[in-house]
Parts: C-alpha cells; sequence; structure tokens
C-alpha cells in the first residue's frame, strides 16, 4: 500500500518540478521588482516631502495591517471591477511585489535613518548632488543595516508566495494539494512538499544569520 | 468602476462578519496562549547545554521557520487523520497557529533572556543565588520588558496568518469575507469590509504595542 502510494507520488514527479517552478519565478520576479520599488520607496519616505511620506506611510500601514490572503483576493475578484483583467499569474505578482515593496521600504527606510546626520551634512558641505549623497554616502552605510533583515523578509515573502495557491496558481503548495486528492497521504505529500521550501528558504535563513553575526561583530568594535 | 456597491449588502450581512470577527478574535487569543507554551517550552529546550534537548529544539525552529504556514496547515488538515486523528477544522487551525508561531516566539524569548549583560548572572552567582532564584528574581523579569513588544508583533502577525484557516473553511472573518463573495458574486463588498476589520484588529493590537514599550520603558530604547 505504502509502496503504491511511492510509486504514484514518483510519478507525480513533473507535476511537483512545475510547481516548485512556479514557486521559483513567481518569487524571484517579485522579489526583483519588489526590491527595486522598495528601495525607491524606502528613500522617499525618508525624503524631505512630509506629504510624500505619510501617503507611503499609509500604505504600508494597510498592507501591514491586512492578511496577504485578503490582499489577493482584492487584486484578483475587484480590479476586473475596474476593467482591469487579470490572469492568476500577474495577479500573484502584483500582490506580492506590492507586499514585497511595503515591508523593504520600512527595513531600508530604517537603514537610512541610521547613517549619523553628520554624514549628510559633510556630504553637503563637500558639495555632492542629492543623488550622489545617496548613492555614495548614505545608502552604503545604510545597507549594513539593510541587509540582514532584507534577506529575512526575502525567506518570509517566498513562503508568502504559497498563499497565491488559493486564487489557483500551480505553485508548489497547489501542487501538494492536486496530489493528496489522488494519493491520500497527507503526511507523505506535504512533508515532501515542506522539504521543497525547507531547500529553497533553509540556505537563506542561514545566509541572514551569519549577516547578522557579521553585523553584530563590527557593530561591537564600534562600540568599544 | 465600483458605482453598484452596496453598502446595504454589507449591513445586512453584518451578523456573519461579526461572528466572523469575534471566531477570529477568540481563536487567535487561544492559539496565541498555545504558541506562548510552545514558545516557552521550545526555549527552555534551546537553552539547555546538551544536545540531547537542544538539537531536536533547533531543528523543530528550523524546519517551521523554513517551510510554509499554508503548506503546515495543510500537513496537520491531510496528515492527522492518517494518524487516526480526526479532528474538527478549527482545531487543526488552532494547532497549525500555535505549533508555527510557537517556533517565532521561541526565538523571541531566546533573544530577551541572551539580551540580558551577563554581568547581571555573575553578579547574581557571585551572590550565592541559585539556578532558579537568578532565573526568577534577575534574567526572566528583565527579559520579559524586553520581549513584550515583539511578542505583540508576533501577535499581530498571528492575527493576520489565521486568515489562511478559511482555506480549510474554519468560518473566521475571511471566510465570512468569501461568503458574501460567492452568495452574491460581491467580492468588493466581502473583501474590503474584512479588510476593514483586520486594519481595526491590526491598529489596536499596534496602540498596544506602542503603549506596552511606555509603560515598560522600552520604546526608543535604541541606545
Amino acid at each position: 500500500m505504502i509502496w503504491q502510494q511511492f510509486l504514484s507520488l514518483a510519478g507525480s514527479y513533473p507535476l511537483a518540478l512545475r510547481g516548485l517552478g512556479m514557486t521559483i519565478v513567481l518569487s524571484l520576479i517579485s522579489l526583483a521588482l519588489g526590491t527595486l520599488l522598495g528601495f525607491g520607496l524606502g528613500i522617499l519616505r525618508t525624503g524631505g516631502n512630509r506629504l510624500l511620506s505619510g501617503v507611503i506611510g499609509a500604505w504600508v500601514d494597510l498592507i501591514r495591517g491586512t492578511p496577504f490572503l485578503v490582499q489577493i483576493f482584492l487584486i484578483f475578484f475587484i480590479l476586473p471591477e475596474f476593467g482591469i483583467e487579470l490572469d492568476a499569474f500577474t495577479a500573484g505578482i502584483i500582490a506580492l511585489t506590492n507586499l514585497a515593496a511595503c515591508f523593504i521600504c520600512e527595513i531600508v527606510a530604517a537603514g537610512i535613518r541610521s547613517v549619523p546626520i553628520g554624514q549628510v551634512e559633510a556630504a553637503l558641505a563637500s558639495g555632492l548632488s542629492r543623488w550622489q549623497r545617496m548613492h555614495q554616502v548614505v545608502l552604503p552605510q545604510a545597507m549594513r543595516i539593510v541587509l540582514p533583515p532584507l534577506v529575512g523578509q526575502y525567506v518570509l515573502l517566498i513562503k508568502d508566495s504559497s498563499v497565491v495557491s488559493a486564487i489557483g496558481l500551480t505553485d508548489l503548495t497547489r501542487v501538494g494539494w492536486l496530489v493528496v486528492q489522488r494519493v491520500p497521504n497527507g503526511l507523505l505529500v506535504f512533508f515532501l512538499v515542506g522539504v521543497g521550501y525547507f531547500i529553497v528558504c533553509y540556505p537563506l535563513i542561514m545566509l541572514a544569520r551569519r549577516l547578522e553575526r557579521r553585523m553584530g561583530a563590527a557593530h561591537g568594535e564600534v562600540q568599544l | 468602476m465600483l458605482e453598484n456597491f452596496s453598502f446595504r449588502t454589507i449591513v445586512e450581512y453584518l451578523p456573519l462578519f461579526a461572528q466572523g470577527l469575534v471566531t477570529t478574535v477568540w481563536l487567535s487569543a487561544i492559539s496565541f496562549v498555545g504558541a506562548l507554551v510552545v514558545g516557552i517550552v521550545l526555549c527552555a529546550m534551546n537553552l539547555q547545554r546538551g544536545w540531547l534537548f537542544r538539537a531536536p529544539a533547533k531543528a523543530y525552529i528550523d524546519a517551521v521557520r523554513a517551510t510554509p504556514l499554508l503548506a503546515q496547515l495543510y500537513f496537520l488538515y491531510f496528515g492527522l487523520p492518517r494518524l487516526g486523528f480526526v479532528l474538527p477544522e478549527l482545531v487543526v487551525g488552532i494547532l497549525a497557529l500555535s505549533l508555527n508561531s510557537g517556533a517565532y516566539i521561541a526565538e523571541i524569548i531566546r533573544a530577551g533572556i541572551l539580551s540580558i549583560p551577563r554581568g547581571q548572572v555573575e553578579a547574581s552567582v557571585a551572590s550565592g543565588m541559585t539556578y532558579t532564584q537568578r532565573m526568577r528574581l534577575v534574567v526572566l523579569p528583565q527579559a520579559f520588558k524586553v520581549t513584550i513588544p515583539p511578542l505583540l508583533g508576533q501577535a499581530i502577525v498571528l492575527v493576520k496568518d489565521s486568515a489562511l484557516l478559511s482555506l480549510i473553511s474554519v468560518a473566521e472573518l475571511t471566510r465570512a469575507g468569501q461568503l458574501l463573495a460567492s452568495d452574491r458574486f460581491m467580492p468588493a463588498e466581502g473583501f474590503l469590509t474584512i479588510a476593514a476589520f483586520y486594519l481595526l484588529l491590526y491598529y489596536g493590537l499596534k496602540a498596544l504595542a506602542v503603549l506596552s514599550g511606555r509603560w515598560l520603558g522600552t520604546a526608543g530604547a535604541r541606545a
């Protein structure tokens, strides 16, 4: 009986690979777009314009305050009412990119705020332009604060991508759900699904930990 | 556009939303208490010197953190009956949320305990305190202060995560929105309303986090 289940599971490996591929593609695209957008929003959030900063802050709060599942439903079912027809994949990308951008915006903003004001003043006094100041003085220093939580956030977002299975995208979680209808062994099927995510996420978790330790060590030196 | 947006339907379905909101609140509360228990046990195991308790705790925490809650939820939902445990969806959901959040809470508590300067521990050893006294009188009261704000943060995450229970048809808030969306084909009314309710919970918990930070004097404690 178990043997038959194994055979049946082995038979669905193309489906599993497709699911894993979908999870990876979805995560890669959304994380890349979300990082770009998040950095942009983070820089604007800490820029001088208080109205803009307030609007971004309010949007980030709205996104952080609602479940991702509800956001996906909103995008997938409501945007069509505004005449924007979306397939599940595009809706998933939009939802995940927006989520990524909001969390990364706050991480970047915190990093920028951690750079001592004297650095900015010195850059100003040296006659650097706004862009040069950001690009050559503030961001390189902010990156040390930003990097560890950024990698940690990537892990959370890859895991959140599993929620898009709710609108029918065939990602890794959805594949597990499909397979378990045929092979009634939920423990085995979702153990294997878990292994798939673990392979993608665990190296990133290790990386985040290493960055954090290195950051902590660097910090210690400064303080002593 | 949303010119047909029907407030009347929302009002009509208000009892359903209220019921969903109440369910979300109490199932999150129970799950949070469960997660605290799981977290404290895991953290105690993780702080032992020997590997016998440490290794399984670490493995569990890593496994939970590297896999999505939805997969964990399905693992229990489709897997428990296989082991002979046929439980109501609600119980499976609370179990999944507790086991998931517990792993994160274990790390929060550990960070809190490790944040106590070693001099404090050395001083209490020098004062002749036993291990229990040291923990109870010196380390834990200080660690408690540090852990409250991140614990509230985890509570916010847990409330939002509980939306996933709608996918195993637990009648909580998100499920109420789905019902309105599918019964009356009114996704905008359904999902915007529950989003508003979740925001209510979010801002409430966030205010609590800010207040607790002020009471405990940990707000802006960044030296």
